[in-house]
């Protein structure tokens, strides 16, 4: 497998179709895990760094997690591919832009992912469409299971799985979803959301994690304690409590917009349609903006002759690395936003 | 192995390091770097430490805030100047950076990273997750650990709420589990 093969379709967790999908795009489970013997990354000299991403990727790649797995070496990747894999989730914006010896393992359907000396010594991860929170958990449980046969993971009987920052101390998990809430903020209600997820203890983010903005409507909520509770406690909360209130939410808000305020959705959405189907050039902010509407519009069965999977589709394709891909070479200005809105009126009319 | 959780109730067994009789006072101190710990009974407490004896039969809680006070007092002190003998990393590093140098951080600073752990974790000091196979995770399914998680739970109940006949139940049972 190579990392061309990726920009050709879209990764299993964006196919749509998992539980929910019409609200919950993705579950993620995330797992913090350092080597005994070897200090954290902050104070690792060039060379201990470099030894760890080489005992690490052999543990990875002689543990069988996947029949096929890609490793990608991301000191030597070019920028390109970096971003790539960014806008696929497959990493971590700070993994990209770091420097040293590290790298990113990815099965082949791109559901599970491990980053190497990003933060901590592995930071495994594993994507599903859809609310699939358990199935991602017993997934991830077991990749741990076989990498800790291989590799002794600091470990401490009060604090648990010793972590570089004490945020992520204890089980090291961070259970999250990204949610798509149109229509709480078409109807203005989605600071609710927030000061509700922040009863809870939740965090919100935007679309990428940490320090990224809400685009498009997208939200990542995630746990923030991850000591004192056990994986599955922290799971069946989210699954039990957090998702279900905030889905009911969002369906309440559509039910609004559907009853009080039709002519005002349906130009939304179908304005959104209209600008996508004819612009010449697609800023990649906009192009979000009006693609979370058609969501909206499709999922709600407003828009008839368009399928979830090509906006869930768009979604992944318009963004600039994978453009860049498609066409081959470095684009950018004008000549990029050509392409995306090229891309998109390919797409959207042959539909 | 120790399981996660369980500490206090290791501690509350240990006999004193002085004249062998059950210790109840437990002091951490880190001298050149070095991690010492001591375990004594009241009355060699008094008498070496100077912390105040109490009656011969202490409620948990008490002994749960002589434990904290004998460890918040004097220790506070010296692990801020401590350095890692393993990493080097100092406390003020770590309250710059926000991020620790290595797996051993963690026991030397234990006493200045409580507040802050109780402060990110909703309260919570100690882990009752998962524990890896070769740190003595083997044999205990993923079920009774979350029944070990309620028990404790219940426990701290207990003790908050000075219910001292269920919390010595308690105790006993979690005894029982992990044996």
């Amino acid at each position: 497998m190579k990392l061309t093969d990726l920009t050709t379709r879209a990764g299993e967790w964006l196919r749509g179709i998992g539980p929910m999908s019409e609200i919950v795009i993705s579950s993620r489970v995330r797992l913090a895990r350092n080597v005994s013997g070897y200090h954290f990354l902050s104070k690792c000299t060039r060379h201990q760094r470099t030894t760890l991403e080489h005992k690490i990727r052999d543990a990875i790649l002689g543990a069988s997690i996947s029949p096929k797995t890609l490793y990608v070496d991301l000191q030597d990747a070019p920028e390109v591919d970096r971003q790539l894999l960014v806008e696929r989730h497959l990493i971590s914006k700070p993994h990209a832009q770091s420097e040293g010896a590290r790298g990113v393992a990815i099965s082949e359907s791109e559901s599970v992912s491990i980053m190497v000396n990003e933060e901590d010594h592995l930071r495994l991860q594993v994507l599903r469409s859809g609310s699939q929170l358990e199935e991602a958990w017993e997934e991830i449980n077991e990749i741990d299971n076989k990498l800790e046969s291989t590799l002794d993971f600091a470990f401490h009987p009060r604090f648990g799985y010793l972590t570089a920052c004490p945020t992520n101390v204890g089980t090291g998990i961070r259970v999250s979803v990204m949610l798509h809430l149109p229509a709480l903020k078409l109807t203005g209600e989605i600071e609710k959301v927030f000061r509700a997820a922040k009863d809870m203890r939740l965090a919100v983010r935007g679309l990428y994690g940490e320090g990224t903005e809400a685009l498009g409507d997208f939200y990542q909520v995630s746990n923030q304690t991850t000591l004192g509770k056990s994986e599955e406690e922290i799971i069946s909360d989210f699954k039990g409590v957090v998702i279900p209130k905030i889905i009911e939410y969002e369906h309440h808000a559509r039910r609004t917009l559907l009853n009080d305020r039709t002519a005002a959705l349906d130009d939304k959405v179908f304005r959104a349609l209209g600008i996508l189907r004819c612009a010449r050039l697609m800023a990649s902010e906009e192009t979000l903006y009006l693609l979370s509407h058609l969501r909206l519009g499709v999922n709600m069965g407003r828009v008839k002759d368009i399928d979830i999977r090509t906006v869930n589709e768009l979604f992944l394709m318009t963004q600039p690395a994978h453009l860049q891909k498609l066409i081959g070479k470095k684009i950018d200005g004008d000549v990029r936003r050509a392409a995306r809105a090229e891309f998109i009126r390919h797409r959207l009319n042959a539909a | 192995m120790e399981r996660p959780g369980s500490a206090w109730l290791n501690f509350m067994n240990r006999k004193c390091d002085n004249c062998k009789s059950q210790a109840t006072v437990h002091l951490t101190e880190i001298k050149a770097g070095k991690k010492v710990e001591k375990h004594l009974c009241q009355q060699c407490a008094e008498q070496q430490e100077g912390i105040p004896a109490g009656t011969a039969h202490t409620p948990i809680n008490e002994l749960l805030t002589n434990f904290v006070l004998a460890h918040s007092q004097g220790a506070k002190e010296l692990t801020t100047n401590a350095v890692c003998e393993h990493c080097g990393m100092a406390w003020p590093d770590f309250k710059q950076g926000g991020l620790l140098g290595c797996e051993h951080d963690y026991a030397l600073f234990e006493k200045d990273l409580t507040p802050l752990l109780q402060r990110a974790h909703d309260g919570a000091t100690h882990h009752l997750g998962k524990v890896p196979v070769r740190r003595g995770g083997s044999g205990v399914p993923m079920k009774r650990q979350a029944d070990l998680a309620r028990l404790r739970k219940e426990l701290q109940k207990a003790i908050e709420g000075e219910d001292y006949e269920r919390a010595a139940k308690l105790r006993d049972q979690i005894k029982t589990a992990e044996s």
